[in-house]
């Protein structure tokens, strides 16, 4: 298991992403309201940069004519054939017994955790200037 | 993003180049059509083409950096598809309404000036890309007068059609434009889309995206059958056909349903000499995008079996359109390496003369 700080806390404000490389894996980490997730930047139907997609809502009915928007800004869509992916837990909407992708551990820690015992992230002390009372955003790869 | 790379070679048989700007044809339209496509326009038959989620219908990352509309800044094609995957061959589709144009002079303008731009600014500076001869089709002969002034050149490949068209395809009003694909020994490609002035269903005007969507292979099946039961293939024996972008899996049932109808009523086509389905099998290739995805494996691989697809299945994108394909997930992984090899790249080899 390893840690990788990918961003400051403010690089990401709400509703925002950043697309990083990981391990030679490219990933989306998402700022939803505060708190972050990552996804596999690879869609488990055609491989499409999925996390390059739209943030949008679930459109739900039970009979013709009744609709409800939920769970706004929490649902990715391909940019390919858009199909849709709960950030939360990369869970696909269509089909969720069968498809999925690869979700992420997100932390945010403070600039203290940061520099004691993590691996390097493509932000480094040298290369981004920021003070020790920084948050990062670190993501757990499995 | 990198990706892995199949070994076998891919041509991609539908790739959709479009127009930077309104005016980009200007510079190819005479005085006379430059000063109508200015003030007035095109005007085609409506409820064709229903509004799509995705604008454009395009890939949401296909909008170029440059501000251009998909499928219209050349380097960014190149980088996005053609470098991408690694492709040998591209055939443009260019689909701007030409033939579906009422004022069939200024649609005869339209194809001319979409083929020479296609020539200067595609093919010219990108060697894998090869251009379809966009013609009138509702008028036989300005039709074959735009396949003999283009088609000896080796930049085109094929003549393009849309599939909705006013008539069935093998109505006698389109036959000239045959004569001239056999003279110029091309083949005639049939895309999804078009408004041929009727409901887009066979049972009336549906209310969804989707209806129009899955509904197409309806105007392909049209055409097919007719094609074949008003004799085209018995007075053009060397035409052939390509049926892009409307699916395959529907065609091997259609020509079992022909077979037992023509056994029952050939009285009234004597001039079809043989089952239709032979017919079917001779003159007709098909793309691949979309695939039709069956919910168990081997119905897939009967499919690809009755299809012929070893000989005539041809793999496409349809980039940069919202339903595109990648080279590399479009097909069952445990096809057999000479199939694949055939259906994504050789077919369509053979066919082009690539
Ligand atoms: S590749 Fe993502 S929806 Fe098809």
């Amino acid at each position: 298991m390893a840690k990788h700080v990918v961003a400051t806390v403010d690089e990401i404000p709400p509703g925002e992403r950043k697309i990083v490389e990981l391990e030679g894996r490219s990933l989306g980490v998402f700022n939803i309201d505060g708190e972050f997730y990552a996804l596999r930047n690879s869609c488990p139907h055609q491989g499409g940069p999925l996390c390059k997609g739209r943030l949008t809502g679930f459109l739900e009915s039970d009979a013709p004519g009744e609709y409800r928007y939920t769970r706004k800004g929490e649902v990715l869509r391909c940019v390919w054939h858009g199909w849709e992916f709960d950030i939360k837990t990369g869970q696909s909407w269509w089909n969720p017994e069968r498809m999925r992708v690869k979700s992420y551990k997100v932390d945010v820690e403070d600039g203290a955790t940061v520099t004691s015992g993590l691996e390097k992230g493509p932000y480094t002390a040298e290369t981004y200037r920021v003070t020790i009372e920084q948050q990062y955003v670190v993501v757990e790869i499995a | 993003m990198k990706r892995t790379r199949e070994k076998v070679p891919v041509i991609d048989s539908d790739i959709h180049n479009n127009l930077p700007s309104g005016d980009a044809l200007a510079p190819y339209l005479s005085d006379r059509w430059r000063k109508h496509h200015e003030t007035i326009g095109g005007r085609g038959h409506s409820g064709g083409s229903y509004p799509r989620a995705m604008p454009n219908a395009a890939r949401h990352d296909s909008w170029p950096p440059s501000g251009l509309p998909p499928g219209a800044d050349l380097p960014f094609m190149q980088e996005q598809l053609l470098d991408a995957w690694d492709i040998e061959y591209g055939i443009l589709n260019p689909l701007m309404g030409a033939g579906g144009q009422l004022n069939l002079e200024y649609g005869a303008a339209l194809a001319r000036a979409l083929n020479d731009w296609q020539i200067e600014e595609w093919v010219k500076p990108e060697p894998r890309l090869r251009a379809s001869v966009v013609v009138p089709y509702e008028d036989g002969e300005l039709a074959a007068q735009e396949i003999d002034r283009r088609g000896g050149d080796s930049g085109f490949v094929q003549v393009l059609l849309i599939a909705r068209t006013a008539e069935p395809l093998g109505r006698r009003k389109y036959w000239k434009m045959y004569e001239a694909a056999v003279r110029n020994d091309l083949p005639i490609g049939i895309h999804f889309g078009g408004s041929g002035g009727y409901p887009i269903s066979g049972a009336g005007w549906p209310s969804y995206y989707i209806e129009d969507h899955g509904g197409m292979p309806q105007a392909f099946q049209a055409q097919v059958i007719s094609l074949v039961c008003e004799g085209v293939f018995e007075h053009f024996p060397t035409l052939k056909f390509a049926l892009i972008e409307g699916g395959f899996a529907w065609l091997p049932p259609l020509m079992w349903r022909l077979d037992q109808s023509w056994k029952k009523l050939r009285e009234e086509v004597p001039d079809l000499k043989r089952l239709p389905s032979e017919y079917i099998r001779e003159h007709f290739w098909l793309s691949s995008q979309p695939v039709e995805e069956p919910p168990k494996r081997e119905y897939f691989d009967l499919l690809l079996e009755q299809l012929n697809a070893r000989e005539k299945l041809m793999f496409a994108t349809d980039y940069p359109h919202w339903d595109f394909d990648a080279p590399d997930r479009a097909l069952p992984t445990n096809l057999a390496p000479d199939v694949r090899r055939r259906i994504m790249a050789d077919n369509a080899r053979e066919l082009y003369r690539l």
